[in-house]
């Protein structure tokens, strides 16, 4: 892994700079029966302030249990989460997180849900709404604020949920495979419309997906992880493509066919490794 | 167009069904056909007639008679529902917060829930006499499973990505409460609100068959007790009309407090 190891975070240590670091994580949970099953074992990320980090592996290798240690709703078997350079203890206050499934609230419109992150904390009704409006508008849904989620596409849907993650401005961005359900157009809209934002406020992003394309289209660095269980970093891979980038027309570079085929090289061992294990009998 | 189809239908099945039940008790079958004797197919002492049913009907309701009786079986029926529907909602919820005490009650509430209420309806009469409260008793035990059975469903299938989402957006227990559970536990509570309204109507109605002086139900026993099957008759079509009309509001209620919900025809 190179020089990517991350030393341990103990007093005096810290590094600002570093919006996240995993050290040692291993991630195990206990089944009914008693049986263990280690996710993620051995595994040091860390990810500075303002940078876009791209968690890519096959299905099944643990990469959304790293965002949820991260984020605080997971607390690892063994290992250390620092946020800034303090552990991390009970939920990560600083993050903003995009889920792979359905979190809207169901029963909250549009603006209502945006605006909810701010009237939690204390912020004035009148005032969360109208800046839940603002919001909307950035990801292009004025026209939809009195819209309740089951009225709006799921293109839509995730713009709604990214307005409602970065109304709060975290200082850093976990996001699970969030376009992962839409066509490959919404996918790209949604791509550069995430860059956009991005660009206009630098946050750390943790980006988990499992294509590897648009891995390398939107991030700053790329991880490669191997196929579970107990998967590990096998690998990562810096992303030199100028910004700020088109996803759609960077995929044409030939800068970006050499990157991918290189990761690909890497990366198609595993997914062949994991398709194996996930054929064998238990 | 086929809206008025189906309204068609529905207003020929009553019209078969009345024109069976007149024929059949005005129209005598002439002797030597089926028996030595000419008879009627539906006798009217045990079915009486339909006109003599809505001639009832219209009396009651012309003279003024039935009204106190209908009033009083809404106040029982709504007073079932509002006390059975807040405990319902009280208890679920905080049986679903609370595990331990839920699983200590558990078999209480199962035993409590498989009871039939009709056996507790002379003991609430004993307790608390033969006006409308021991009614309104036995309408609450019924609403109340109903209630407290959907709400603890509600707070317990929150989806956890919502509630993850919720937490991480900063929500405290408080605003969980508020802006997570409630809401999701409504939304149970009013997809069983039809069960439940019946079921007030229903606790209200039989305790008032089993012992009262006032009431749809006390009506209608009143009739039994002296053959007036006519009596009978017109208090199951009063009772029946009624149970629509209660209906009726309950949907409309559900509408306006659940816009948010997909409908099956998709108004999107």
């Amino acid at each position: 892994m190179g020089g990517a190891s991350v030393a341990p975070l103990h007093a005096g240590e810290a590094r600002h700079s570093r919006a996240v670091a995993l050290s040692g994580i291993r991630i195990t949970f206990t089944g009914r029966g008693g049986e263990q099953f280690t996710a993620v074992e051995g595994v040091d990320l860390h990810v500075a302030d303002g940078e876009f980090v791209a968690i890519v592996g096959p299905t099944g290798c643990g990469k959304s249990t790293l965002l949820n240690a991260t984020a605080g709703l997971l607390v690892p078997s063994a290992g250390t989460v620092a946020i800034f350079g303090e552990p991390l203890s009970g939920l990560n206050r600083r993050a903003g997180y995009l889920f792979q499934a359905e979190a809207l609230f169901p029963w909250k419109s549009a603006v209502d849900n945006v605006a909810i992150g701010l009237e939690v904390a204390g912020t004035d009704p009148g005032e969360a709404r109208a800046r839940a409006r603002d919001w909307l508008g950035r990801v292009g849904l004025s026209a939809f604020a009195e819209r309740y989620p089951h009225q709006l596409s799921g293109g839509q849907r995730k713009r709604v949920g990214l307005a409602q993650v970065l109304i709060r401005d975290p200082k850093i961005l976990l996001m699970d495979e969030p376009f992962g359900p839409l066509d490959a157009q919404t996918r790209q809209i949604m791509g550069n419309m995430l860059l956009d934002l991005w660009n206009a406020e630098r946050k750390a992003v943790m980006f988990v997906t499992h294509d590897l394309e648009e891995a390398i289209a939107l991030a700053d660095r790329v991880v490669i992880m191997g196929a579970g269980p107990a998967s590990r970093i096998i690998g990562e891979w810096r992303i030199g493509l100028p910004r700020p980038r088109d996803i759609s027309e960077i995929r044409m570079e030939p800068a970006f066919h050499a990157l991918h085929r290189e990761i690909w090289s890497a990366l198609r061992d595993e997914v062949v490794k994991g398709y194996r294990q996930a054929e064998e009998p238990a | 167009m086929k809206r008025a189809r189906l309204l068609f239908l529905q207003v020929l099945v009553a019209v078969v069904l009345i024109a069976v039940w007149h024929f059949g008790s005005t129209v005598k079958v002439p002797a030597g056909i089926v028996s030595q004797k000419a008879f009627y197919p539906l006798d009217p002492f045990f079915f009486s007639t339909p006109l003599a049913v809505f001639q009832r009907t219209w009396r009651d309701f012309y003279t003024g008679v039935i009204w106190y009786h209908l009033g009083i079986t809404l106040l029982e029926t709504a007073l079932a529902f509002v006390i059975g529907a807040a405990g319902g909602v009280l208890v679920g919820f905080w049986f679903a917060r609370k595990q331990m005490l839920a699983a200590v009650f558990d078999p209480y509430v199962k035993m409590a829930n498989a009871l039939p209420r009709v056996v507790l309806a002379p003991i609430f009469a004993l307790w608390l006499g033969l006006g409308i409260w021991s009614k309104v008793a036995l309408g609450v035990t019924l609403v109340f499973f109903i209630v407290f059975f959907n709400v603890y469903q509600g707070v317990k299938e929150v989806s956890p990505t919502v509630l993850a989402n919720a937490r991480m957006l900063g929500m405290s227990e408080r605003h969980l409460m508020r802006h997570v559970y409630w809401p999701s536990a409504l939304t149970w509570m009013f997809s069983s609100l039809h069960t439940a309204v019946g079921f007030a109507l229903v606790g209200a109605v039989v305790g008032e068959y089993l012992g009262s002086a006032a009431g749809l139900g006390y009506r209608i026993h009143q009739a039994e007790g002296v053959f007036d099957v006519t009596g009978v008759f017109s208090g199951m079509l009063v009772l029946a009309v009624f149970v629509i009309l209660i209906d009726a509001v309950v949907t409309a209620v559900e509408n306006r407090l659940t816009v948010w919900r997909p409908t099956a025809a998709g108004q999107s």
